[in-house]
């Protein structure tokens, strides 16, 4: 099958499962009509739907910023031609999966920001969760509407060897990217129709409805009508469209700091009109920044006293305060034990195997293995501060090893993990890349998870790394109806 | 006071003071930028008809209409300037300058906007600064490219204003909009007509083809020749001039016109404005702009003649500052006291 296909003259298999092949000679066989297709295109049109695509993304400024180069340089997010493809039998167990991890950490949050129960019962050591930087001692005691901290999450999965997915980490803070997943499914229905029709895909196109119902139903008690808005840092922020993306979507305001003001503990937004009260703040700050009277006091973003306004029940903000307690990579270790104690059912998607630094037969494992594992700093994001054993060099790991020692309770380590791979366009011919998959689920009055999410790959022949910060793309994800 | 006033969209009568701001200066850059490309063209075309007569006058005049931006000075080579005027980023007035910043205060109303509008802005922006249009510089070898360069910027804004008037809901934003663009028209042709102020002090004498030559770009530089015509016909003199440009009711980029189209969208934000918030007390704003707009509508070219040219035109400047301010005072800068109390 591949051997006779030019396309795939340089498509080669390896230990990582590969989406498309279930060997060298079987297709799976959902990949048959995208293959077929795409083969059948005459040679340059791919390329030639490509650079309209690319044209179209940049006049409509769909970019995000780069950071540490000159400052507020935009690109577009590279993104990949072919889709990834998901089963329904897959896709079933993934919405179940991360139903129940959501609602489990969410009970968490609620626990350790009450009765603490879970740490009494030592099922989470007490010191991972009051050492992680991310507990935020102001929540203690305070009641947030229908007891949901997080509204909007973004769970990245990977595939094992085996094809199993498994979580690799949730992000439970402001999680981005939900609107590539959105603009990406617009581009490849109009450059791909006739593909598009052939598999029956689940569509995607509710979500930012899906969004709007779910902050409404978290809005304050006693305001039926809530005014809702996006706060976002503002237009040098890397995610900057997105948030204005959604804002348009939803037609609700995007609001900045400036715009927001709190009077006896109510939280107003300034119009040409007026002020009006706000009722719901769908936040894209994060919590350092929000409130420098609360938090740090140099942000410049934020809102002063919007933490009192909150505390006094008189506004909601999406995602709650201290949410980033529970997606903290040493507390991600326990992930699968507080599924079982607040669910009472084993987890239906598994962790990475994850070794914490601060146990010393682990430590003294991972010191050994370097060269073999990943390391983690466990506040960091976006592909930051990691270290990529196999790939890394012995300055690197000295280096690494310092800091370890230095702070054990700052780094995890994990196994390195060959993501699976999916077919990319590469100059005219299909090359497979390692590829993960961010599914959004959203927590309001019920869990809803549109089926699809973010398929990110990573462009660079052979990275693991498919951060949009470092060189990582994406690509649109169909989920079958059957 | 801000009681439980149900409202869902933003269509329904509020918006942010923010984006009114930036809606606003959106459209002003927009409207400074196509002026500015339109007086180089116009400039640089007239400057082919003049043999080796002294062109320091006609480039000082150009700087003057441009409000003397400060560092901008004429050197004696007018295409080094033009090249200035369109791209030096350093510079505040430039066309890029102006053309990057209207893109900026859109990207901050992202949301407000029609998506062709920001496509069509977003384009053009991508044009002017893409980084390889240096290697092909405004020469004295090469007249085509930039007359075709300038031509194009005026083609973009002038279909930014036709698609955001066909796909932008004529709400306050919208509104905004024309109050920017009418406010930086009535200004800067205010001022372009101040610098020919010798055209009306000149005695009667025969006329120069050469001064002919000057009317008919002083005329199209507010893109007026043609509407002219149709009035007045060929015959072409100085108060003809200030009448059509300063007193005609119908034509877009007249003082009057401007004046008359700012204080209607003024009058149409007023009334959008049903809150009990500052701006509902906009008597002020709306006696500035009557006034004006009465002082445009009543007056006679005779008369503006008979007495000081200049000084009608300076008040016409200073008219529109006043307003610009009172607008902000009243929708924008507006004290969180005096709202919490109103």
């Amino acid at each position: 099958m591949k051997t006779q296909t030019p396309a795939l003259k340089n498509y080669t298999l390896d230990h990582a499962y590969d989406e498309m092949f279930v060997d060298e000679s079987r297709l799976h066989s959902h990949y048959e009509p995208l293959l077929e297709h795409f083969t059948s295109l005459p040679p340059g049109e791919l390329k030639r739907r490509k650079q309209t695509a690319d044209m179209s993304f940049l006049n409509q400024g769909i970019t995000f910023t780069v950071y540490g180069r000159d400052e507020g340089t935009e690109r577009i997010f590279p993104y990949d031609l072919l889709p990834r493809i998901i089963t329904s039998n897959e896709w079933d167990k993934i919405e179940r999966g991360l139903t129940q991890r959501i609602t489990a950490l969410n009970l968490f949050l609620r626990d350790i920001y009450h009765e603490g129960r879970i740490l009494d019962d030592g099922v989470v050591p007490r010191e991972v969760v009051y050492s992680c930087k991310q507990f935020r001692r102001q929540m203690r005691g305070l009641q947030v509407p229908r007891n949901v901290y997080i509204t909007v999450v973004g769970t990245d999965l990977i595939r094992l060897e085996n094809g199993e997915f498994v979580v690799l980490e949730d992000n439970l803070r402001v999680p981005s990217g939900v609107s590539y997943m959105l603009t990406n499914r617009r581009v490849m229905k109009r450059l791909f129709p006739q593909l598009f029709q052939r598999y029956a895909v689940r569509p995607i196109e509710h979500y930012t409805q899906a969004l709007l119902g779910t902050l409404r139903a978290l809005a304050p008690e006693g305001r039926p009508e809530p005014n809702i808005v996006v706060l976002t840092p503002g237009v040098f922020n890397s995610a900057y469209f997105e948030h204005a993306y959604l804002a348009r979507q939803m037609g609700i305001e995007l609001v900045e700091g400036r715009d927001l003001l709190v009077h006896d503990n109510v939280v107003y937004m300034r119009t040409t009109t007026g002020l009006r009260r706000v009722d719901v703040i769908y936040r894209r700050v994060d919590d350092d920044f929000i409130d420098p009277i609360s938090f740090r006091p140099d942000s410049m973003l934020g809102v002063p006293g919007l933490f009192n306004a909150y505390r006094a029940g008189n506004v909601t903000l999406s995602n709650a305060f201290g949410t980033g307690v529970a997606d903290d990579k040493a507390l991600y270790a326990y992930v699968p034990q507080i599924i079982k104690y607040s669910l009472g059912e084993d987890a239906v998607l598994n962790n990475v195997e994850t070794f914490l630094l601060t146990n010393p037969t682990h430590r003294q494992h991972v010191l050994q293995n370097l060269d073999k594992l990943v390391v983690k700093a466990v506040g960091e994001s976006g592909g930051y501060g990691m270290l990529i054993g196999p790939h890394s060099t012995k300055e690197q790991r000295e280096e690494f090893a310092r800091r370890i020692e230095a702070d054990p309770r700052n780094y995890i380590a994990q196994p390195t993990i060959t993501f699976s791979r999916a077919p990319c366009m590469v100059d005219d011919l299909l090359e497979p890349r390692h590829v993960d998959l961010r599914p959004y689920i959203l927590f309001g009055d019920k869990v809803t998870i549109v089926p699809g999410g973010l398929t990110r790959v990573a462009l660079k022949k052979g990275s693991l790394v498919v951060n949009s910060s470092q060189g990582g793309g994406s690509k649109d994800t169909w989920v079958l109806s059957q | 006071m801000f009681g439980p006033r149900i409202s869902w969209s933003a269509s329904e009568g509020y918006m942010l003071s923010r984006v009114a701001d930036n809606l606003y200066w959106m459209s002003r850059y927009l409207e400074r930028a196509e002026h500015t490309v339109r007086l180089l063209d116009v400039n640089l075309g007239l400057m082919l008809d003049e043999g080796a007569v002294t062109t320091d006058g006609r480039w000082t005049k150009v700087i003057a209409a441009l409000g003397q931006p400060k560092g901008l000075e004429f050197e004696g080579d007018a295409y080094a300037l033009s090249l200035r005027i369109i791209f030096d980023r350093e510079l505040s007035s430039s066309v890029v300058s102006c053309i990057m910043a209207a893109r900026e205060n859109a990207r901050n109303v992202r949301e407000q906007i029609s998506t062709e509008m920001w496509q069509r802005l977003n384009s053009l922006y991508l044009q002017v600064t893409r980084p390889d249009l240096k290697l092909h510089p405004i020469s004295a070898t090469d007249t085509e490219e930039p007359t075709e360069f300038l031509q194009s910027v005026m083609e973009a804004v002038h279909q930014f204003q036709g698609v955001t008037d066909s796909t932008m809901s004529h709400g306050e934003g919208w509104q905004f909009i024309q109050v920017g663009r009418y406010m930086e028209r009535a200004t800067a042709t205010a001022m372009l007509l101040e610098v020919y102020k010798d055209f009306w002090s000149a005695t009667e004498r025969p006329h120069e083809v050469s001064e002919y030559l000057e009317w008919i770009g002083l005329l199209r530089s507010c893109t007026a020749f043609e509407a002219y015509c149709k009035v007045y016909t060929a015959d072409i003199t100085p108060d003809k001039i200030l009448e059509f440009l300063l007193l005609n009711p119908q034509f877009p980029h007249s003082v009057r016109f401007s004046i008359d189209s700012l204080q209607t969208a003024l009058d149409a934000i007023r009334r959008g404005a049903t809150g009990e918030g500052p701006a509902s007390d906009a008597a002020e704003l709306m006696r500035l702009a009557g006034r004006l707009q009465a002082s445009l509508s009543f007056s006679q070219v005779e008369e503006i003649l008979e007495q000081d040219v200049v000084s009608t035109l300076r008040r016409v400047v200073q008219q529109c500052r006043a307003i610009h301010s009172t607008i902000y005072k009243l929708y924008i800068n507006y004290s969180i006291q005096a709202a919490l109390a109103g």
